[in-house]
């Protein structure tokens, strides 16, 4: 049973399948766990065989915090103030350094795996810690109980969170891809359901799945998708069953609603996309980084934090451009010496292919 | 293992809950026991849950896991439906 989603025989059969349907198709998803699945078990290639072209979309929650989001990082960071942050985010360059970078200069940055450590770290301490706080809606509700069960008082929040859905519309309507149907992240799902994505599919008709992280999970998800294209349907699909309702979990919304609330937010390689972040709520003023520290975060006003030169990372995170096609890959640009997110994070496109070695 | 330990976004990894005491249980990834925050969830002891940074995201369907080949039998065998 353990590894009966990896199973071969059942993976070639779906792969005739998705063949005998004789369909070109563009999908996209949005998840670096689905990258690492798709390039690690060479699914990418064969389903290129069958005429399925696989994107990875703005799916890596490090890969779309924006320079001047690293930047208010650092800049708390030299003006003293202990950096709490997930380790995919330390070597990700801003517009002057990293948090990386910032570490061996002597500021106090520390990696930590989830919020939780983030607290324990600040009970431990004197100093104001903040927790650079990165993720999508799988993320986002544990900063929220964290925050709800009550944290000491110099523990703070750099929200860098942001929602899912809001970035697919912004992909389609920005219409720079033909997209014949989406791979929606299966963790994402857990906690949102498949409610928030019907629009697209509905508004757009862009037919959807919600897929999980092995082999089998991803091959079906691609027919489920095939299928509803042949029959001309558009709907969205749970092809993760064992882990996703379509009610989502609604305890762990009730608690992120309570705490955050959308707002309009930049992502890396796109413009602003309307209610794509989550800020603290009011009443958590007091947690809220950019408030607290206000004045330090002021000399960031105005300023403009333009992509590294040559960097392709917006381009790669639109899914208009694989990775190999950029040409600082492998070569300019390495996970030893990233010039761009998406060679830095374990979830950006990147990382992912320069770490197996191929596309597919 | 080492892939729970580097913290990585949004990877999340199945565990069996092995212990309850308010808003902690002590989670079993397999062999090593770790603790993980359950107030996202309602579950209970012998439950699979989806651990995510610290915290039990959703809990597993055990039926609809050992259903789910049985399902995509089905979805293959109805493909010229």
């Amino acid at each position: 049973m353990k590894y009966q989603y990896r199973d071969r025989e059942m993976g070639e059969r779906i792969l005739q399948k998705i063949g005998d349907l004789d369909l070109e198709l563009t999908l996209m998803h949005v998840c670096g766990t689905h990258q690492d699945t798709l390039i690690r078990h060479g699914l990418q290639g064969l389903l290129a065989d069958v005429g399925v072209d696989i994107r990875q979309g703005p799916g890596c929650p490090v890969c779309v915090t924006t320079p001047k989001e690293i930047e208010e990082s650092l800049l708390l960071a030299k003006n003293g103030k202990t950096i709490l942050v997930f380790g995919d985010m330390l070597k990700v360059p801003g517009a002057s350094s990293s948090l990386s970078q910032a570490k061996t200069e002597g500021c106090d940055v520390r990696v930590v795996y989830g919020v939780d450590d983030g607290v324990r770290i600040a009970r431990g301490i004197d100093n104001d810690c903040v927790f650079m706080s990165i993720g999508f809606e799988t993320t986002t509700p544990s900063s929220a109980a964290a925050l709800k069960a009550k944290t000491p008082d110099n523990f703070y929040v750099l929200t860098c969170n942001r929602l899912v859905p809001p970035a697919l519309k912004a992909i389609v309507q920005m219409g720079e891809i033909r997209l014949d149907g989406l791979i929606e992240p299966g963790h994402v799902s857990t906690i949102i359901g498949s409610e928030p994505y019907r629009f697209i599919s509905e508004e757009y008709g862009i037919p959807q799945v919600i897929a999980g992280f092995e082999p089998l999970d991803l091959l079906m998800g691609v027919y489920m998708l095939a299928k509803q294209k042949m029959k001309g349907e558009s709907k969205v699909e749970i092809e993760y069953t064992r882990a996703v309702r379509e009610e989502g979990n609604p305890k762990a919304v009730e608690v992120m609603d309570s705490v955050f609330e959308p707002t309009d937010v930049k992502w890396r390689g796109f413009p602003v996309i309307p209610d794509s972040g989550q800020e603290l709520r009011e009443e958590y003023g007091s947690k809220n980084a950019r408030l607290v520290f206000e004045d330090i975060l002021a000399e960031l006003e105005g300023r403009e934090f333009p992509e590294p030169e040559g960097c392709l990372c917006g381009e790669v995170l639109r899914g208009i451009v694989t990775s190999d096609e950029c040409p600082l890959f492998g070569t300019a640009c390495t996970p030893e010496s990233p010039v761009g997110p998406c060679m830095v994070s374990a979830e950006g496109s990147c990382n992912i292919v320069y770490k197996y070695g191929k596309m597919g | 293992m080492s892939l729970i330990l580097f913290g990585l976004m949004c990877l999340a990894v199945p565990a069996k809950v092995v212990r309850i005491k308010g808003d902690v249980a002590e989670v079993d990834f397999g062999g090593v026991v770790k603790e993980a925050n359950v107030s996202l969830v309602d579950t209970k002891v012998g439950e699979y849950v989806i651990i995510h940074a610290g915290y039990a995201i959703q809990t597993l369907d055990k039926k609809e896991a050992e259903e789910t080949l049985e399902m995509f039998r089905e979805i293959l065998g109805d493909s010229h439906a």
